[in-house]
């Protein structure tokens, strides 16, 4: 019990030591702090509506979805249908991109290779639906295009670029990391 | 969108649910965990992006990125982006605004860029699950994409 406790504390350290931080500038600056907390609590409130259910759909997807399908359909000889199913996974997908990265555990958990998980992540962060016809009423549809366009090619070559800068020792170790999730 | 999400997600647990309770009770229990697992880094990053949004302000933005810019306001501009996390709907008219006051495409094009693809105050969880390496290189290759985009936009804008 007590090393549960012990484990629970060492996990919270960081965000223990911003919780003192943030009350610290509230009595030293209170006009900072307590915007910042406000914007903390807002943030809290969106992350909170939006992130159950992209986990209960991850659960789902880890109990349901077999390895050799994930592999089949984004595995290492996915193809393009790989990719194209990493873009739209990115594009249909709602939450701020630190909701992406649990998606991307359970990807690489089940086989799927690690260029198509970077091509979701990217899509995630740029393409998505909303997010561009947005950007097209608030800065014009030449903007938004030249943007897009750039950002298809962007996301692929990032993607393939970190694989290809990644040892192999380097990426063995990130799907290990998954797989003990 | 948020309600289309949710929709989908009871759609799917009802699914599940009516092929077998327990490989549903299994996922909910998978969901808990890995979400319990990654909340200390979600919540120390919800106070970093409170302080950070509060010091780097609207008004303070557009203040750095004014009529001068150039390369350098290009610069400035991709790593605001770089360390802030906007949400798009309140980033788009930021960005329009910034427009208005004197801002150039490129600046708003880095800006944006970095500010999408590049995560430094969310880096905590990306080497969670992909380590420092992978981290480090897909932040720092985002980040000249980002100089990139600034660049084309520069020249056909």
């Amino acid at each position: 019990m007590k090393t549960k406790e012990a484990r629970l504390v060492k996990r919270y350290r960081i965000f223990f030591l911003l919780v003192a931080l943030n009350i610290a500038v509230l009595i030293f600056f209170p006009a900072v702090g307590s915007k910042s907390l406000q914007l903390t609590w807002s943030n809290l409130l969106e992350m909170m509506s939006i992130l159950p259910p992209i986990f209960i759909l991850l659960g789902l997807l880890d109990v349901w979805v077999k390895r050799e399908t994930m592999i089949k359909y984004m595995g290492d000889d996915s193809g393009i249908i790989g990719v194209l199913l990493a873009f739209f996974l990115g594009s249909a997908a709602a939450g701020p991109l630190y909701a992406a990265f649990p998606v991307a555990g359970v990807l690489l958990k089940k086989g799927s290779k690690l260029s198509n998980v970077f091509i979701m992540l990217g899509a995630w962060s740029t393409t998505k639906i909303p997010l561009i016809l947005f950007e097209a009423s608030s800065l014009g549809l030449k903007f938004m295009l030249i943007r897009m366009v750039m950002d298809l090619i962007g996301i692929a070559v990032i993607a393939y670029f970190t694989e290809r800068m990644l040892p192999k020792g380097e990426i063995e170790a990130i799907y290990q990391n998954a797989s003990n999730r | 969108m948020t309600a289309a999400l949710y929709v989908i997600a009871i759609m799917a647990l009802s699914v599940s649910l009516l092929k077998s309770k327990e490989k549903t009770i299994l996922a909910l229990k998978k969901a808990w965990k890995s979400f319990e697992n990654i909340l200390p880094q979600f919540l120390s990053i919800l106070i970093i992006i409170g302080i950070l949004l509060t010091v780097l302000s609207p008004e303070q933005i557009s203040k750095l990125l004014g009529k001068e810019s150039g390369w350098y306001g290009v610069l400035i501009a991709a790593v605001i982006g770089s360390v802030t996390l906007v949400p798009g709907f309140i980033a788009f008219p930021l960005a329009a605004a910034l427009l208005k006051s004197g801002a150039g495409y490129m600046q708003i094009a880095a800006f944006i860029s970095a500010l999408m693809m590049v995560g430094i105050v969310t880096i905590p969880v990306e080497v969670e699950y992909f380590g420092k390496k992978a981290a480090a290189v897909r932040n720092i290759a985002a980040f000249v994409f980002s100089l990139i985009v600034a660049l084309v936009m520069g020249v056909v804008m």
